[in-house]
């Protein structure tokens, strides 16, 4: 039987769909017995909105001060402080779980596979390396926990309608206070959140500009999606990096998304492989982006951009 | 703080597209241009920007891999490291014996801060950095975009998927290089020269006599799957009819 505690990501009143997603690949191993840990210094909302996800077994509430933030050196060895009792450790692939989860596998001796995109067995997993360009099957040593991020990109949330029930615990361990949140500056935008949103529009370094990039934003809102951007974009300063999509940004799956003055480098098209349909807008016919497009316009995208805005309207 | 430690991993370079081998035993990278891993580049430039404010005295550069590995090591002499340190494995090591040999190399030189990339473009497994953190006891401070030391403390900007988390941390500690934390500076023939002359430790993997983790085993390596090749519309109004025909719009 495997026993799985994901550790749930949240800010602090709302639970992430993410979480939804790790549950949606527990639920693949043989035999799983699903809990969720939710640490936070009072985790009860999110505690109750866990209980809530389709196959949890059961909800364990760590309720600390220190975890008022998912701070990962003081998250952590609470984690691994109740480990003994599980055979997997899941988090998802998001900065959160890449930030925490690395660190847990090392205070338990192990090594973490990182980013499964599917579940063959307790201990075997398939992961992308090489920004996508190969997908390696891999085997977890037996008799150790298997610790393990989820590539969000590659399972639905798992369904709600569940309540499990919720596990106050307290927990024994050294907490260290040598790193201390001072603040988050979100991104304001009232557009759908990229991570999950069902459209996507992205421009890349074709924009040209910081200016330009309003056509990509109108365009969104037109389409009610959410904006991202290519590396190139990001690298050249037009958008912030939390709209980067990619290898080394987010990886995403909506339903449309949309390329507009992208290319289509390996490390973009990593970000968006699980995408439902892909438009591309590119001037330069042999761009790679044609190769995965299920539409692709050859055209300038700074005619054809408000011209779709304007069919849209 | 007297030293920094960096870690330059050597990477199939970014602009090749690497393939899986026929017989599924791996990724074929015989012949290919071999480099410095992109975020271990910014996380030298990192290094160097600091010790040229005056904020720390010397930077070491550190790469676990074969005697090629030399070569990388070497363009980040040129880039301005003072030293190098080549912990030398023909095999490749998981991220747990990598952040054990690094911790090591913690032991032995007391930096007061270590730059790593906050992922490798190989692998990408995003560990390392974290690993070394938790086996050291120290903060870690991933996905950096923003570093500012004030003494024995750092203010440290991260790219988060929300946007920028602003933490205090205390030294010494481990922080992840994100993309924009700084544009790397150019190699100049001169300083490769320069490069030459400077010392390159090259210690066996097994004189660290660091234990080795159980490592994850790879089984089979296959191509993704390719996705169809669609279809070319004329203009915006087939676009759109195309999209309203998929119910996308």
């Amino acid at each position: 039987m495997s026993k799985v505690l994901i550790i749930a990501e949240h800010d602090g009143t709302a639970l992430n769909p993410s979480t939804a997603k790790c549950v949606a690949c527990a639920s693949a191993l043989p035999d799983a017995e699903i809990h969720v840990a939710v640490l936070h210094s009072n985790g009860a909302d999110v505690a109750a909105a866990a209980s809530g996800i389709a196959g949890v077994a059961k909800v364990v509430q760590i309720d600390h001060e220190s975890s008022e933030h998912a701070v990962a050196a003081a998250i952590a060895p609470q984690v691994v402080s109740i480990a003994a009792d599980y055979s997997h450790l899941f988090g998802p692939s998001t900065t959160f779980g890449k930030d925490l989860m690395p660190r847990i596998a090392a205070l338990l001796g192990v090594n973490q596979i990182s980013d499964v995109m599917s579940v063959l067995g307790s201990h075997s997993f398939q992961r992308p390396i090489y920004a996508g360009n190969a997908i390696v099957t891999l085997e977890a040593p037996a008799g150790l926990p298997v610790v393990a991020t989820v590539r969000t990109a590659s399972y639905r949330a798992a369904g709600s309608g569940n309540n499990a029930g919720i596990e106050v615990v307290s927990v024994d361990a050294e907490i260290p206070a040598h790193t201390r949140f001072v603040g988050l500056q979100a991104g304001k935008s009232d557009r759908p959140d990229l991570q999950t949103a069902s459209k996507v529009v992205s421009g890349g370094r074709a924009l040209g500009s910081a200016e330009n990039f309003d056509i990509i934003y109108q365009l969104a809102d037109a389409l009610g999606a959410g904006v991202g951007a290519s590396r190139a974009a990001v690298d050249a300063g037009y958008v912030p990096n939390e709209m980067q999509v990619g290898q080394t940004g987010k990886i995403i799956a909506p339903e449309l998304y949309v390329a507009i003055g992208i290319s289509g480098a390996i490390q973009h098209l990593t970000g968006i492989k699980d995408a439902g349909t892909i438009v591309a807008i590119n001037k330069d016919a042999d761009a790679p982006i044609f190769e995965v497009a299920d539409i692709g316009l050859v055209a300038d995208l700074f005619k054809v951009v408000p011209e779709l805005q304007a069919a849209l309207d | 703080m007297d030293k920094i430690l960096v870690g330059l991993k050597r990477v199939v370079d970014y602009n090749v597209r690497v393939r899986v081998r026929s017989d599924g035993t791996g990724v074929d990278i015989d012949g290919v241009k071999m480099s410095i891993n992109p975020f271990d580049e910014i996380a030298l430039e990192e290094a160097l920007r600091i010790r040229e404010r005056g904020e720390a005295g010397e930077v070491i550069v550190a790469s676990i891999g074969g005697d090629e590995t030399q070569q990388q090591l070497r363009t980040g002499l040129a880039m301005g490291a003072d030293r190098a340190i080549l912990v030398n494995s023909a095999e490749p090591v998981d991220p747990l014996t990598a952040a054990r040999v690094f911790l090591e190399l913690v032991n032995r030189e007391q930096p007061g801060l270590v730059i790593l990339g906050k992922q490798a473009i190989d692998n990408d497994n995003i560990q390392t950095g974290q690993m070394l953190a938790a086996l050291w006891g120290r903060p870690q401070a991933t996905f950096a975009s923003e570093v500012v030391l004030d003494g024995d403390k750092a203010s440290i900007t991260r790219e988060v998927d929300v946007g920028l988390e602003s933490i205090e941390i205390d030294l010494p500690a481990v922080i992840t290089a994100d993309l924009r934390l700084n544009e790397p500076r150019y190699v100049k023939l001169p300083d490769i020269m320069k490069a030459k002359k400077k010392p390159l430790d090259n210690i066996p993997l097994q004189e660290l006599e660091v234990e080795s983790a159980t490592p994850i085993r790879e089984l089979k390596f296959e191509p993704p799957e390719d996705r169809q090749k669609g279809v070319v519309v004329e203009d915006v109004p087939a676009l759109v009819a195309v999209l309203k025909d998929k119910g996308l719009i």
